[in-house]
């Protein structure tokens, strides 16, 4: 896998929650048999119109974020479908980071992004930060007010720096083992691998139709 | 300290504690389908990887299949995908179900069927909604397709262990209020990602008054919640169905009763804690119509379209936006939305009771002129099953087409799909934007809703029908 370590980029915002796999990457594409070509379909129903031109009123699609690769979205991202494919349109689409926020709901927070597409993310390099809905909506503001602004996001650190005249910086939380293997790079497969000898002595006590340990 | 049921599963299948804490889970079943696993299989090919258990990944074809003449598939990429599985299952040796197969279906309903779904055993698969297998006591979670290859190269996979949420549905649903209605209401409740990082339990006398029909249909929609696993703890009702018919990979004979020995200690200790809890009064709950682009996006069949800035849990803009893409009105009753096709089937409800429950409300009625009604059975055993208890007559003499069976409508990577402007009662379950085709608007239902929808050409309140 490749390494992430710090990235710096301009900033997008797309300002609509519970964005689902669907809308990431429409059902017609997954047809593909290949791991890339992905990009130009990134948010295809929302960003082109019926004859196939860019559509104006998609806000992604405006000349401000052109080149952008670090997009911020709202809360619940990537919901639904477990398709990778999803993960592979924003990168292959130039994004090497997503920010979206966590919220407070009944006095219980709710992720930023959803499950399965946080742990794809996490196995393509694509780094999801959680800030909360109070920071990401600071960086709504300015994205709005200072077209082409641009950001850096240092994970050693576990850093966003919004770069203005004074810089702003949030700070974010991520789990130890995710930000080891995005930091090196690590191949997860090699890494289970080495516990061959682990695995064969659990496979020889494990009964895998009845889940318990064997008799034998 | 007492154990909640999927302490006991998770705990049963750590191979070993990574130094980062995460733990190392051993996979007892891997589910395969053409869609997510080509650049897992691509994955290994390119690392000189074997497939690690062979005999522990069972391969179908459903989510491209066409639903009416399946020996054809008129398009060239979907027939290249389908052909690939079958490539990749002959050259790493894994059993697979194809479309010549009397065993072919929806993935997550073979699994039942075939027996390889067990209590008290980890199923995964490249799909979202393997949740469902969670009504056996089934720890089962849908991953994504480099966690397919993981698991085809090592059968294990890194996890960070999950919170537990407990799901009571208290009291007993209404009839027909059924389970679909019951998930719906606490998807409602809870919102789409209210269960993002827990494994749900379900339970109380609604959950043991379900069929395993019915189960499946809840933990199906865990994932519509957030939550990659939804569990219910086995009982008889879950040993009566693995005995009923013939399960070629269930435990057999002397080994079966040993095995329902000690799956009859699979369940919550009365004093175990969860992170978190939440009781729903099953018999208040009234049978369930979305109005929205997303399953929280929710209301009672009585209730109306609701007004901007008026549903919680979301923004004005946020139900604009849906209100839009739905072409509905704030205000209107859900009872006078009107529909063009009804869609009977998906890994939530095509399993051989909801074609019953479908059927016994179509059964000497006609389908509304103008409505279009497909009926797509789970799998090829479903679809035998309805055909031996004449199912499909009754189908087909209402008006409704009767399929093969596929994923079909449910996401439309068949040419099963609505047009621009279309709107579908469906027991699917997902009503997200383009979902069924583009532009098309989805309401999701249970069986019995769609099928009284189809007859009157919008949603009634199907207690009215029921009570006549």
């Amino acid at each position: 896998m490749d390494a992430f370590r710090s990235h710096r980029g301009t900033l997008a915002t797309l300002n609509r929650a519970n964005v689902d796999t669907d809308q990431i990457i429409p059902k017609q594409f997954l047809k593909s048999i290949a791991r890339t070509g992905f990009g130009p379909h990134l948010f295809h129903d929302w960003r082109y119109r019926a004859d196939g031109s860019p559509n104006p009123e998609f806000p992604l699609n405006a000349e401000r974020y052109r080149g952008a690769s670090i997009l911020v979205a709202r809360n619940n991202f990537g919901c639904g479908s477990s398709r990778e494919h999803a993960v592979w349109a924003v990168l292959q689409d130039g994004f090497r980071v997503v920010l979206a926020p966590w919220e407070e709901r009944g006095g219980v927070r709710v992720p930023a992004f959803a499950d399965i597409f946080r742990s794809n993310a996490g196995k393509n390099a694509l780094l999801t930060v959680e800030l909360s809905a109070p920071e990401i909506e600071e960086i709504f503001q300015l994205v709005d007010r200072f077209p082409g602004l641009e950001a850096t996001v240092d994970l050693d650190h576990q850093r966003v720096t919004v770069h203005l005249p004074e810089e702003v910086s949030f700070h974010f939380e991520i789990e130890p083992a995710v930000k080891e293997r995005l930091i090196h790079g690590l191949d997860d497969i090699g890494l289970t691998l080495k516990r061959d000898a682990a695995i064969a002595a659990f496979e020889a006590r494990h009964d895998p139709q009845l889940a318990r340990a064997t008799t034998r | 300290m007492s154990q909640t049921l999927f302490e006991k599963i998770w705990a049963r299948h750590v191979v070993e504690t990574l130094p980062d804490g995460t733990a190392l889970l051993y996979i007892d079943r891997h589910l395969v389908h053409e869609v997510t696993s080509p650049q897992a299989f691509e994955g290994l090919r390119l690392a000189g990887r074997r497939v690690r258990r062979p005999d522990l990944t069972f391969a179908t074809m459903d989510h491209n299949v066409p639903t009416d003449d399946r020996q054809v598939i008129r398009d060239p990429i979907s027939a290249a995908q389908i052909e690939a599985l079958a490539r990749n299952c002959r050259e790493f040796g894994i059993t697979l179900y194809d479309l010549h197969s009397d065993r072919q279906g929806i993935v997550h309903i073979i699994g039942p069927e075939l027996g390889l779904t067990l209590p008290g055993t980890t199923v995964v698969c490249g799909d979202s909604h393997t949740s469902t297998h969670g009504a056996f006591g089934t720890l089962a979670f849908g991953i994504g397709t480099s966690e397919v290859e993981h698991v085809l190269a090592t059968q294990c996979l890194p996890q960070r262990r999950p919170k537990t949420f407990k799901v009571e549905f208290a009291n007993r649903p209404k009839h027909p209020v059924s389970a679909k209605d019951l998930i719906l209401k606490l998807i409602g409740t809870i919102g789409t990602a209210g269960g993002t990082g827990y494994v749900l339990e379900y339970a109380g006398e609604a959950i043991r008054a379900l069929s395993m029909e019915g189960r499946m249909t809840i933990c199906n929609m865990s994932i519509e919640a957030g939550a990659r696993a939804g569990l219910v703890a086995p009982d008889e009702t879950t040993f009566q169905y693995l005995a009923a018919r013939p399960r070629p990979f269930a435990p057999q004979g002397a080994v079966f009763d040993q095995a329902v020995a000690s799956w009859k200690r699979l369940s919550s200790e009365p004093d175990a804690q969860f992170d978190r809890s939440l009781t729903i009064d099953a018999a208040q709950v009234a049978p369930q119509v979305t109005w929205g682009t997303n399953p929280g996006m929710v209301v009672d069949v009585t209730g109306r379209v609701p007004e901007p800035g008026s549903v919680p849990g979301y923004g004005r803009a946020d139900v604009e936006q849906a209100l839009a893409y739905m072409g509905l009105t704030p205000g209107t009753p859900m009872t006078s939305v009107k529909v063009d096709t009804v869609f009977i089937g998906s890994c939530t409800n095509a399993r051989i009771e909801d074609l019953r429950i479908a059927a016994g409300v179509l059964k000497g009625r006609k389908v509304a002129p103008g409505v279009r009604v497909l009926v797509v059975p789970g799998s090829q055993q479903v679809r035998a099953q309805a055909e031996a208890e004449r199912l499909d007559a009754v189908f087909q003499e209402a008006g409704c087409d009767w399929r093969q069976s596929g994923c079909s409508m449910c996401l439309g990577m068949n040419p099963d799909q609505l047009k621009p402007g279309e709107r579908c009662a469906s027991t699917s379950n997902r009503n997200f934007e383009g979902r069924q085709g583009k532009g098309g608007r989805t309401h999701l239902v249970s069986p019995e809703m769609a099928a009284a929808a189809a007859v009157a050409g919008h949603f009634v309140d199907v207690r009215t029908w029921a009570a006549n």
